[in-house]
């Protein structure tokens, strides 16, 4: 175990004033949905008037509140999984191309992370229209897999930037196959970028609702577009319970892939 | 010298990126089995391209490399049983060092018992013991190399390829595991090829020294060979210092510095001059000697006015860099226990014997 010992000038007092108000901004209206969800009332309203587990209740028996969660579940599943496999390879291949071609590539693979929600949206459904995917899985999950391979793609080339070229060649030279390196040596060594990349295509694939509202038929809709739904149209209070519920799930992957994360550091170095 | 070892045979190769220069161009060498042999030359030289071309990491634009007379040329690198020692060690940082000693053995699928027992016996051998269960990052530099050492020959290579491996630790450590793989090499008998553009280690440690200018072979020999009987100017100038002189005449017998006239021994003017190349007298600075104060350089021996510019101490001796005839060329002599009461500025003599002498193509 390696301590260091750094000399850091105490943190004034104004700077940890801005950084708790920034935090609370950003994390305040998350919470207020949680309190809401465990309201008696069968309307919006802050702060809740009595306690009740009706909301979850609701959540959890309605047929088109499951569904809605378990299409969102598989479609994030797949869609991850198919931007891990497409992003991780994409950065491991650009990883040993250099110049122009390479960034070229890098910068068409990263497109969807600039362009406007709702101009990927409308591309989409146009083609997809075309092809029929519309309102089917593969539908889905090839749309949100396009969106997902960009979060892959850089947690993957970042952790490859800290990777030795040099244990290719050790290890290639101790009498692994290309195919056994890849397996002892990188994956060993680039997989919490994997792990974080595909943990972003899930959640990315998990909330998203502009692409989705696009795509979903009568039959077949996710869980944000449900939510929607249930503001717009029918204003149904157990949106609260499903937004505490959807908080609660990516909140508990995000702690668990950091608590993992640094667990691993800890009894590696 | 030990036997066991695998000879390494290179025909014509040549490794062209399509640049103005082949990398290595047209090299030829044989390596004997258990022998330390040294690839030495200045970076850009070609000397890691050809232990690269061994290794299997580059391909071949011509040429053939043989292992104990099979051809090898076209079989990739884990294919080819060499160990290889690397300048940053390229240790696996996610293993420990059992681990990483194990990892060839474990690729060559050997029973779990014989590779705890190899593990052991190859870290008793650098000298680890009792730090298996360590990471990488928790070992010195030294010792890291070791662990690379002990993971490069656990397995039996055909031949241990080392890529300047000492030149990330500093000088003390360099020393200590310079002697480490001189007495590895000893006693496993492996054929050891290392590359440096350090020329000590190279003097050190091996058997014979290719050296490498420009993709070519300059001249390959035994260390001494080549500090003694330099055949060119560039090896004469790369190991240790040089005394050059470019001759203005060159006939048998004689040679014409300046105004000076030196004796040359029998045969070794025309040698060069046949062969069509020109040639340079080139003397090493411990077979220079001084006289002054009215003293004269012996008869027979060759001798040059110059004048003393500066005085160096060395430590363990004193040079004095000088201005070398009519010219100022500047030349060094190093200053034996008699030649002391010097001070700069003052005019000598320096001289030298007609055999410590060398002449080189230039």
């Amino acid at each position: 175990m390696r301590t260091r010992t750094r000399g850091v000038d105490p943190i004034p007092w104004w700077l940890k004033l801005t950084a708790v108000a920034v935090g609370l901004y950003f994390i305040l209206p998350t919470l207020f949905v949680i309190p809401m969800s465990f309201s008696s009332a069968s309307t919006f309203q802050f702060p809740p008037r009595g306690f009740s587990l009706r909301l979850y209740e609701n959540f959890f028996t309605n047929p088109a509140w499951l569904d809605a969660l378990g299409n969102s579940v598989i479609v994030a599943v797949l869609a991850a999984s198919l931007a891990t496999l497409v992003g991780t390879t994409a950065a491991l291949g650009l990883h040993n191309l250099r110049g122009r071609l390479a960034r070229y590539v890098r910068t068409l693979l990263m497109i969807s992370m600039v362009t406007p929600a709702i101009v990927i949206a409308v591309a989409i459904y146009i083609s997809f229209l075309q092809w029929q995917l519309v309102g089917t899985f593969p539908g889905y999950v090839l749309a949100h897999a396009a969106i997902g391979v960009p979060f892959v793609l850089v947690s993957v080339t970042s952790a490859l930037g800290g990777f030795d070229p040099k244990l290719l060649r050790a290890s290639s030279s101790l009498g692994a196959t290309p195919l056994r390196t890849f397996l002892t040596v990188t994956m060993p060594l680039i997989r919490r970028g994997i792990v974080t990349g595909a943990v972003f295509a899930f959640v990315t694939s998990f909330d998203e609702v502009v692409i989705a509202l696009f795509l979903r038929a009568p039959t077949l809709e996710t869980l944000p577009v449900k939510m929607y739904n249930s503001v717009t149209v029918e204003i149904d209070p157990t949106i609260a319970a499903s937004s505490s519920v959807v908080v609660t799930a990516v909140t508990s992957i995000c702690l668990v892939l950091q608590f993992v994360g640094s667990r691993k550091k800890t009894a590696g170095s | 010298m030990p036997t066991s070892g695998t000879q390494i045979r290179l025909t014509g190769v040549t490794k062209d990126y399509g640049l103005a220069v082949p990398a290595v161009d047209d090299v030829s060498l044989t390596i004997e089995p258990g022998e330390f042999m040294t690839l030495l030359g200045p970076s850009g030289s070609g000397k890691t391209t050809t232990l690269n071309l061994i290794a299997g990491f580059e391909t071949l634009t011509s040429g053939t490399i043989e292992f104990n007379s099979a051809d090898v040329s076209s079989l990739p690198p884990h294919k080819r049983n060499l160990g290889m020692l690397f300048q940053n060690y390229a240790l696996f940082p996610h293993m420990t060092v059992a681990q990483n000693v194990a990892y060839p053995l474990r690729e060559r699928k050997l029973p779990k018992a014989e590779i705890a027992r190899k593990v052991a016996e190859v870290l008793e051998l650098v000298q680890l013991t009792g730090r298996d269960g360590h990471h990488p990052s928790q070992l010195s530099g030294g010792q890291q190399q070791r662990v690379a050492l002990a993971r490069a020959i656990v397995f039996d290579p055909n031949a241990l390829l080392l890529d300047e491996p000492l030149g990330a630790l500093d000088r003390n450590l360099r020393g200590a595991l310079q002697a480490e793989i001189h007495r590895i090499h000893q006693e496993v008998g492996t054929t050891f090829v290392f590359v440096t553009h350090d020329q000590e280690e190279a003097m050190n440690l091996s058997d014979r020294i290719a050296l490498f200018n420009n993709g070519r072979i300059e001249q390959v020999g035994t260390p001494e060979a080549l500090y003694q009987r330099p055949e060119t100017l560039f090896t004469a100038r790369f190991l240790g210092d040089s005394n050059v002189f470019e001759p203005s005449k060159t006939a048998d017998g004689t040679i014409v510095w300046e105004n000076c006239v030196w004796a040359t021994e029998p045969g070794t003017v025309s040698d060069l001059t046949k062969a069509g190349t020109r040639a340079a007298l080139v003397v090493r600075p411990e077979d220079v000697h001084i006289a002054a104060d009215g003293d004269v350089a012996p008869t027979g021996a060759n001798a040059v006015a110059a004048t003393i510019r500066d005085i160096e101490y060395m430590g363990a001796y004193r040079t004095a860099v000088l201005s070398l005839g009519q010219s100022g060329t500047v030349g060094r002599a190093r200053l034996g226990a008699l030649e002391s009461g010097l001070t700069v500025g003052q005019s000598v003599t320096a001289w030298w014997h007609v055999g410590r002498q060398r002449l080189v193509a230039v």
